[in-house]
């Protein structure tokens, strides 16, 4: 490997952040990982809009507007792009809403649901990105290179990608680490 | 070496085989894995998932189905064949709703396991999400179509075993769905028992006994700790057929 590092963006799309929380849980590895990438944009840099980056990962589906900006501008970027996690691949938690009208899910949520004291509003402000009318995965919009399966995947699991990603092979998930849930 | 004519080729390898076997049994015998859905060795072969397939001769079939006689060429674990096997893996994911997160049977689905051993990590196809009954009528046991490949396991443990055909296939193509053998389609108003052979035959989420969940905890399951390539071929070597 040369001495450049690869530069890496990371977002959460309509996610949780639990795939976030698992690449920090590699722990003291994320040391060694520091010495082969840096970070872009990312919850990690605080960094907001990415520039060229040789690796986006992705966690979470698209459940709004604004979800699918963020994942196009990251695709437009970066030269290998990973759904990490249940949601980017499948749509996940979220997309268990599939089946419902966005608009009966808000005013159950904002006016008719259990326990609210009545006279509330489904939130308007322009600044609010749109709900769709479903939760789609990022391979419904854009090309995903690679998916990294897992609710979240274990921290190993990411190692193990990281790890195949960066010496140049075809990341595999053995048994044990391959995990859809 | 075997005899050459009481053996076949799996994958440029001469394999044993006796006769009235099929591919899969032979294979199996062998210590060779193909993997399997709509199979269970306690019924009669059903060859419609199709995830066993192999080519014969060049020709695709379904190993389970197929009987291979000596001299047969097969080809198993070629880059086509794996290719064809995760896609038709992928294909009944999109086709459901197959959220392992907050499934029951997770780490006891051989949909799940199947997946795992083909490398599987992605829907790669636009998911369908459709729009699926769930009977939760019945007092023990919950149906939950969403989960359903329709592998027809249900069906031919109630008709053959339990002698009360209580499922049955209805409709046709992507419309094509499992349904329930009483007048108001509700599993409450059969007479489905928990000790029927039906419901233990289910490779999926789709009929679960109710309140038994999460006795075993996720990690201790079926799939957890030896894959189902391991799983597979312990039955097979304990009960050979």
């Amino acid at each position: 490997m040369s001495g450049k590092k690869l530069r890496v963006a990371t977002t959460s799309l309509a996610g949780c952040f639990g795939c976030h929380m698992s690449l920090l849980d590699i722990d003291e590895r994320l040391i060694d990982l520091l010495e082969l990438v840096e970070f872009d944009a990312s919850p990690l840099t605080d960094k907001k809009h990415p520039g060229p980056c040789d690796l986006a990962l992705i966690e979470g589906g698209l459940c709004n507007a604004e979800n699918v900006h963020v994942l196009r501008e990251l695709r437009k970027q970066c030269k290998i792009l990973v759904a990490v996690g249940a949601c980017a691949i499948t749509g996940g938690l979220p997309a268990q809403r599939n089946n419902l009208d966005v608009r009966d899910c808000l005013r159950s949520v904002y006016l008719s649901g259990p326990g609210l004291a009545g006279g509330g509003l489904i939130p308007n402000d322009p600044e609010l990105p749109l709900p769709l009318a479903q939760v789609h995965p990022l391979h419904d919009v854009v090309k995903v290179d690679y998916f990294l399966p897992g609710c979240p995947p274990s921290a190993d699991a990411i190692w193990q990608f990281l790890t195949d990603l960066l010496a140049g092979r075809t990341p595999a998930l053995g048994h044990g680490l391959i995990h859809y849930d | 070496m075997s005899d050459p004519k009481n053996t076949f080729s799996l994958d440029g390898h001469e394999v044993p085989v006796t006769a009235g076997q099929t591919i899969l049994q032979a294979a199996e015998a062998s210590g060779s894995w193909i993997p399997t859905l709509c199979h269970h060795p306690e019924f009669e072969p059903h060859g419609s998932c199709r995830v066993c397939t192999v080519k014969l001769n060049g020709r695709t079939v379904s190993a389970c189905t197929t009987p291979v006689r000596a001299g047969d060429v097969v080809e198993l674990d070629t880059e086509e064949l794996k290719g064809l096997r995760q896609n038709l893996v992928q294909f009944l994911f999109t086709e459901g709703n197959h959220f392992c997160p907050s499934c029951e049977q997770s780490g006891d689905c051989r949909l799940q396991a199947v997946g795992y051993a083909l490398g599987v990590t992605g829907g790669h196809y636009n998911p369908l999400f459709p729009s699926r009954r769930v009977d939760a009528s019945h007092p023990d046991v919950l149906l939950e179509l969403n989960r359903c490949i329709l592998c027809e396991l249900c069906v031919r443990a109630s008709a053959q075993v339990d002698k009360k055909d209580i499922f049955a296939l209805s409709g046709r193509g992507i419309d094509k769905q499992l349904v329930v053998n009483a007048e108001s389609g509700r599993l409450a108003d059969t007479n489905l028992a928990l000790s029927d052979k039906a419901l233990s035959v289910c490779p999926v989420g789709a009929i679960l006994k109710k309140r038994q969940g999460f006795l075993v905890p996720i990690g201790k399951r079926t799939y957890d700790e030896r894959s189902i390539r391991e799983r597979d071929l312990d039955r097979a070597k304990e009960d050979p057929q």
